[in-house]
Formats: structure tokens, C-alpha cells, sequence
């Protein structure tokens, strides 16, 4: 067993954290830390500029192979480049969609046409992308997709009537990968197509949703009649489902140590708070801070242990628990920051509502348990998956 | 980064497996409940014979194969799956005590006899209620040359069958550790039956054992006993995984087969969500399991300090203890009626559970460990107010 990076991995991460040292100050220096998961909404030009700063580096999609401007780097040094991303501080990724999800899915499906098409510019940081799978009525059961795409002979085009919903970044989005059905007959899985649609066009409609923080990341997507080339159905007709499962299993990980570096953050500020005003001497919290450190680095072997398994694409028992093991953490520290807080917890001190870093924690954490599959579907997933259990039987079938 | 098994470890784990699951099923760890010692010592010296457990972290010196805890903590795994009534454990930390001793003779002499091995067992503590140095009973003065040890231990892991024992004593400012033959004038170990009843522990009196010079292994071991303390905590911890997974696999054969309302019982979501959060609690408990062997490793290379090792320790100490209570305490749960019978044997795997959760600390008090390293510094500058 090995838990060192090798010498060249750690050359690596130092080239990383000295450019990004280089780069995050001047005029960027104000995003520092912005614009994560919570606070999408801000500064969305100036991260849009970051891409591009980002990209002349050469610095956005390095697992990409160099063919399509890629580093062709390995799964160590995407996750070793994610962690340092989030040590320095660098802000939400805006471009991340397009080049976690969407890249990955044409290198592996798309048409070369596609791939010349879109690859260069999610690459440059020019194009950025959102994602279209959930819909009102396909929230854990994403197969029960009612999002219509019809062929428009005339038009040699796909048009799509329906809607879409939780769709992150829609309204500063170029384009949106959209899971609708081909085939009006079909059910379930069957009779879906995965494509490509740009969002300035006629028959779109965004309409954002607001949060219980008073924000609003997520939106609502309606399509009526809106359009999109015959060349861009990835795959074909019918090959909808298989390319939508795969591209959640690109991911591979490698964001997981970013993500644990920014919740060692706000776990950071959390325990200096409690040293501060009093709550780091109280039996009962000590505890509970206790195991949040605990529980973070338990996420992080976890992600080592997922890292190093075989890159067969199959998912290993440490990979399936993860979405449940770090949604439950984050909601539980969430809880904590507001306990540690004790009374000052309630008090919002500016603007009509807006919340201090641990108050939007605490209730966007809330949100972690629900998305990406909640905690219910992630344990139907394990027992079924991992466990080997019976099957959930189908109501409708 | 490479964190999982060299593909010498993972052959190591298969054999064991393989080996364990032929020569220890449950009845053997039943048998053992009630045999002298709590052991079964016929299979402890196949063990030695065919397989080599005992000199497995042995330095090479001493005729051992000189590996590490990583290994020792797949053996020990695995003989928590099996509840194995054999004497790995207190033959692993004897070693590993060992390791962290200056070299000398007496030393070198009592590793040799592990590797042949004699069973030997680290007498540390009475636990009244403290496990660490402030647990130490038994005292040690220097009087015309010799060492005279007077007290009493408890929790001495398979003690009622060791050749050796390592005693932790205090003397007037510091504590030492002694090599004591068990059948040394003044030494008296009886066999201690427990809740658990599958992990043999003795009690030990010593009274006017009068030891020679050479006999003192070390006489500034207070850092030393520390230490030995939180590699016994990961080597406990393996146990745990084993035993949690084991309970975990037990729980999901007996709800696949039990039939009620028409269907098995797994096919109910409740059921399922259980099982899915214990093998959450076991890879989590494995995960941190792993690395705490790792950082142990990188201990015994002197490449870490011991705040490290002992914050590894305390972690899993923490993790492995209550993932193996709940996931053991669940088994019961999904077993229904049938759980809570002598004839099943989820029972045997909750006991040791809780046996092995307060063995060397509760996990409160581990967590405590970690909050007095991360609360008790005074904190950085900065607002009182959340940014």
C-alpha cells in the first residue's frame, strides 16, 4: 500500500499550485473562494473570464486527450489538480459540465463532426454548458422522461417540447444536453435520445427557481418547439439511456479530494469558531467536531481507496457508498455550524436576507441528501448493487 | 498513490481466508468458549507450523519475516471473521512492543521465541478504569540488584497460555517493561471468562517476583507503553472490520432466505436501507483501518511522529468500534427472534463487538483523543462571526 504521490505526481502538483499562486490574484483575486456550490450565482462574468485564463494556461479539461487539447493526465493528476484548484482558492467552476460530462461523453459516443464542433470550444473556455435529465416527473426515477423530441422533416431538425428542471447555470449557459424520447411509445429506458441543443433560440424558456436560501441556482427549462440539428443526436435514436449512465460514470472521482478540500475549509472556520467563542470547551460538541474530523478523513481514504481500485469503469464498494458517506457529513456539518454558533446562529446581519457562509451551509446542505440521487435511492443503490437484494418491483409495471 | 494491496498482502489475505474458513468455523470458536484457556491451542500450532503467522512482523534478525502492520492487520481481519480462538493478537502486539524496545539480549531472546512460537502476552494495565499509564497496578523496585515486581493485570490477551510475559510496571518516576517467564515464582495467571467468551483474556498477579537485571526490557517506556497503545488500537480495529463484516454477511444470507408476508425479507426497503448503512459503517471503518495501518507502518520507519500515529489510532479507534457495535447490534435486529438465540451465531459477533469497543478506550473517549489535538490550541486570529 502506497499513500504517497510519486515524485513526479508531487512535480506535478507543485507546477499546478505555483500557476494557480500566479494567476488567482490581480484581478481575480476578488473570486477567490466563490461561486462553489451555494453561490453558483455570483460573479458569473468573472469566472466566465477565468475559464479563458484557465484554458490559456492550458489548464481546463487536462484529462482530455491531447489530440483535443487535452494533457492526456492521469486519473492522479486530474484529482491532484482538483485538490490544489481548491486549496487556492480558485472559484466554482463554471465550465465544468461541458468539460467533466459533456467531453467525455462525445470523446466516447459523439460523431467526429461533434467532436470538432463542441470539443474546441468547451477547451478555450468560450462555450459552457448545463446539463437537461431531470424533469417534474423524473427526479429519482430519471427513466420516466416525458421531454419530447420529434423529427421536423422540414426543418431537418429535432424539435423538443416539455420541460426540464434543476437544471444548473441554465441562464448562463450556451448549450444544454437534453434527455428526451424519441419514440412516444416506448417507457422507461427505451426509446430516448441523448442531444445537443443551443439555449439562444426561440422555444426556450428559463425561469429560475428560488431556494430557501433566498438564492436562486437552479432552474426550470421549457421547451416548445425548440431546435436542434439531425447531427446532433449523439448516438442514435433509441441509444439515449446508455449514453446518459455512462456520462454519470465518467466522473471516475477525481473531483472527490477538491470537494474534501473545500469542506476542510468550512470545517476549518467551524473549529475556529468553537476555540473563539467558547462552544471547543463544551463535552458534547467536542464530540461532534470530533467526528466531523473524523468523518472528513474518512471520506478521504475512502476517495483514495475508490482512486486506486481497477479502472475497469465497474463501480467498487468504497464507490458506491461514497454519495451517501459525503452527502451525510456535509448536511451533519452544516448542523453543527449552527450549533457551534449557538444563538448568533439565527441572526442575519445584512441585506433583506443574506446569509453568512455557515447559515447558506447549513440549509444548502439540505439540498446534498436530495440531488444526484437522494439517500434513499443511494441505499436502494448499495443493498441492490453492492449487497446483492432484491429489486425494487415497479408500480407501473 | 496505490492505496490498496500489494499483491503479496492480497495473497496473504486469500490464504488466510482460505485457511480460516476450513479451520475455524464457528463451533471452533464456540469449543474454545469453554476450553482451558479460552484457546484452541491444536490450531494455533498448525498455524505456527504451516503458516508462519506469528513470525510475521518479527524483525529478520530475529528469524521473522520482518513485514509490517498492514500485514498483520489482513491476518487479524480475517481472524476477526472467524473469531478465531487463536493468540494472533497478543502475538502481534507482543511484537510490536518489542519493536518499539532498545535492543538487548533479553529483547532479542523473547522475538525469537514469538517466531517459534511460544505465546507471548503483554500484561499492561488493570483498566480500573484507565487503560493507559494511569492504568499501570503493577510495581517494580530495585533492590541488591535485582528487580522485584509486586500487582496485579488484567485484560492480559491469551495470558493463560503465554510462555512470556511482557509486564508493564511503575517504578518510582517512570514505567518499565519486564520480561517475565509465565512460570516464574511469584506469577499466577488465571483464565477470565468475559461477556464475549471468544477472546481469551487472563488476569495476572504478580508477588514478590524477583527478577534479574536483564529481565527490564526498558525503564523510560512511558512514551513507549503510549505508543504500543495506539498500534494496539489499529490492530484491534482490523479485528473489528472483520468481525463487522462478517456479522454484515451473516445479516444479508439470513434475510435473502427468511420468508414472511410472501416474499424474503430483504426484498423490503427497510431492510435494505440497514443493510445499506452497515456496509457503509464497515468500508468506512475499512477504509480508515487501511490507512492507520499505513501511518503505523510509516511509525515503526520513524517516517511520522507519534502525534500522528496516535491521531490514526484514535480515528479508528472511533470509526472501527462503533461501525462494528452497530452493524453487529443490527444483525441481531434484522435477524428477528432467531437473533437473540445461543443457536445463531450474529450473538457471538455482537458480543465481541462489544467487547472489542471498550477494550483500550470507548470511542468517546478516542474521539476525545482527536478533540484535545484539534480544540485545545488557542485558536487563530480572526472575527468571532461567521464570514
Amino acid at each position: 500500500m502506497q499513500l504517497e504521490f510519486s515524485p513526479a505526481d508531487e512535480q506535478f502538483r507543485d507546477e499546478v499550485a505555483s500557476w494557480l499562486h500566479d494567476h488567482l490574484g490581480g484581478e481575480f483575486a476578488p473570486i477567490r473562494g466563490r461561486g462553489g456550490p451555494g453561490d453558483e450565482h455570483h460573479f458569473v462574468e468573472e469566472r466566465k473570464d477565468w475559464e479563458r485564463c484557465l484554458a490559456e494556461g492550458g489548464w481546463t479539461c487536462i484529462g482530455w486527450p491531447e489530440e483535443w487539447g487535452g494533457r492526456g493526465a492521469s486519473i492522479e493528476q486530474q484529482v491532484i489538480f482538483n485538490e490544489e484548484y481548491a486549496r487556492a482558492g480558485g472559484p466554482g467552476r463554471i465550465g465544468h459540465i461541458g468539460e467533466t460530462l459533456t467531453g467525455p461523453t462525445l470523446l466516447a459516443f459523439g460523431s467526429e463532426q461533434q467532436k470538432a464542433r463542441y470539443l474546441p470550444d468547451i477547451r478555450a473556455g468560450k462555450a459552457f454548458w448545463c446539463q437537461g435529465y431531470s424533469e417534474p416527473a423524473a427526479g429519482s426515477d430519471l427513466s420516466n422522461i416525458k421531454t419530447r423530441a420529434e423529427w421536423d422533416d422540414e426543418a431537418a431538425a429535432w424539435r423538443f417540447y416539455g420541460q426540464k428542471v434543476w437544471t444548473s447555470l441554465a441562464h448562463e449557459s450556451d448549450f444544454i444536453f437534453v434527455l428526451a424520447r424519441t419514440d412516444p411509445a416506448a417507457r422507461g429506458h427505451r426509446g430516448l435520445g441523448f442531444f445537443l441543443v443551443p439555449l439562444a433560440q426561440e422555444g426556450i424558456d428559463i425561469r429560475p427557481i428560488n431556494q430557501l436560501t433566498g438564492t436562486a441556482e437552479f432552474n426550470e427549462v421549457f421547451f416548445d418547439g425548440a431546435a436542434c440539428g439531425g447531427d446532433d443526436l449523439v448516438g442514435e435514436a433509441g441509444d439515449g439511456w446508455r449514453v446518459a449512465m455512462a456520462l454519470l460514470g465518467f466522473e471516475r472521482g477525481v473531483s472527490t479530494l477538491g470537494q474534501q478540500m473545500l469542506f476542510q475549509v468550512e470545517l476549518d472556520e467551524v473549529v475556529r469558531l468553537a476555540k473563539l467563542n467558547g462552544a471547543a470547551q463544551q463535552p458534547a460538541l467536542r464530540q461532534r467536531i470530533a467526528e466531523a474530523h473524523i468523518g472528513l478523513r474518512t471520506l478521504r481514504y475512502n476517495s483514495l481507496r475508490m482512486l486506486s481500485g481497477e479502472q475497469d469503469g465497474s463501480l467498487s464498494r468504497e464507490a458506491m457508498i461514497y454519495k451517501l458517506a459525503w452527502s451525510s457529513w456535509h448536511r451533519n456539518l452544516g448542523k453543527l455550524a449552527m450549533d457551534v454558533l449557538g444563538p448568533d446562529a439565527e441572526l442575519v446581519e445584512s441585506g433583506p436576507y443574506e446569509l453568512n457562509r455557515l447559515q447558506s451551509l447549513f440549509l444548502f446542505t439540505r439540498a446534498d441528501t436530495i440531488y444526484g440521487g437522494t439517500n434513499q435511492i443511494q441505499r436502494n443503490l448499495i443493498a441492490e448493487r453492492a449487497l446483492g437484494m432484491p429489486r425494487e418491483p415497479r408500480g407501473d409495471q | 498513490m496505490r492505496f490498496r494491496f500489494t499483491d503479496e498482502q492480497r495473497m496473504l489475505q486469500e490464504s488466510a481466508e482460505r485457511f480460516l474458513l476450513e479451520h475455524s468455523p464457528p463451533a471452533v470458536a464456540r469449543a474454545a468458549a469453554t476450553a482451558p484457556a479460552g484457546l484452541d491451542l491444536p490450531l494455533w500450532q498448525q498455524v505456527t507450523s504451516t503458516l508462519g503467522w506469528q513470525a510475521l512482523a518479527v524483525p529478520e534478525e530475529q528469524d521473522g519475516l520482518g513485514l509490517g502492520v498492514v500485514e498483520l492487520a489482513v491476518l487479524l481481519e480475517q481472524a476477526g471473521t472467524r473469531l478465531s480462538p487463536i493468540p494472533l493478537y497478543a502475538s502481534a502486539i507482543s511484537t510490536l512492543a518489542l519493536r518499539a524496545t532498545p535492543h538487548s539480549p533479553t529483547r532479542d531472546h523473547v522475538l525469537q521465541s514469538i517466531a517459534s512460537g511460544a505465546i507471548v502476552s503483554l500484561a499492561h494495565t488493570s483498566a480500573r478504569p484507565h487503560w493507559d499509564d494511569r492504568g499501570v497496578d503493577i510495581t517494580a523496585r530495585q533492590t541488591e540488584g535485582v528487580w522485584r515486581l509486586n500487582g496485579s493485570a488484567r485484560f492480559v490477551s491469551s495470558g493463560a497460555a503465554a510462555a512470556h510475559l511482557l509486564v508493564v510496571a511503575r517504578m518510582d518516576t517512570a514505567i518499565g517493561l519486564f520480561a517475565v517467564p509465565a512460570d516464574h515464582a511469584g506469577v499466577s495467571i488465571q483464565h477470565q471468562v468475559t461477556l464475549d467468551q471468544t477472546r481469551s483474556m487472563a488476569n495476572v498477579t504478580l508477588s514478590d517476583v524477583t527478577l534479574e537485571r536483564e529481565a527490564a526490557l526498558a525503564l523510560d517506556w512511558g512514551q513507549g507503553l503510549s505508543t504500543t497503545l495506539d498500534l494496539a488500537r489499529v490492530l484491534v480495529a482490523a479485528e473489528q472490520v472483520g468481525c463487522a463484516q462478517q456479522a454484515l454477511d451473516l445479516t444479508l444470507e439470513y434475510v435473502a432466505q427468511r420468508v414472511q408476508f410472501g416474499r424474503t425479507i430483504a426484498s423490503f426497503q427497510a431492510v435494505k436501507h440497514k443493510a445499506a448503512d452497515m456496509m457503509l459503517k464497515v468500508e468506512s471503518a475499512r477504509s480508515l483501518m487501511l490507512y492507520a495501518a499505513c501511518t503505523a507502518d510509516a511509525w515503526l520507519r520513524e517516517a511520522i511522529d507519534d502525534t500522528a500515529l496516535r491521531e490514526a489510532a484514535a480515528m479508528v479507534a472511533s470509526s472501527a468500534g462503533d461501525a462494528a457495535f452497530f452493524v453487529t447490534g443490527s444483525g441481531i435486529q434484522l435477524h428477528g427472534g432467531v437473533g437473540i438465540t445461543e443457536e445463531y451465531d450474529i450473538q457471538l459477533y455482537f458480543k465481541r463487538a462489544r467487547a472489542l469497543e471498550s477494550y483500550l478506550g470507548r470511542p468517546d473517549e478516542s474521539r476525545e483523543t482527536i478533540a484535545r489535538l484539534l480544540l485545545d490550541e488557542p485558536a487563530s486570529e480572526g472575527s468571532t462571526r461567521a464570514a
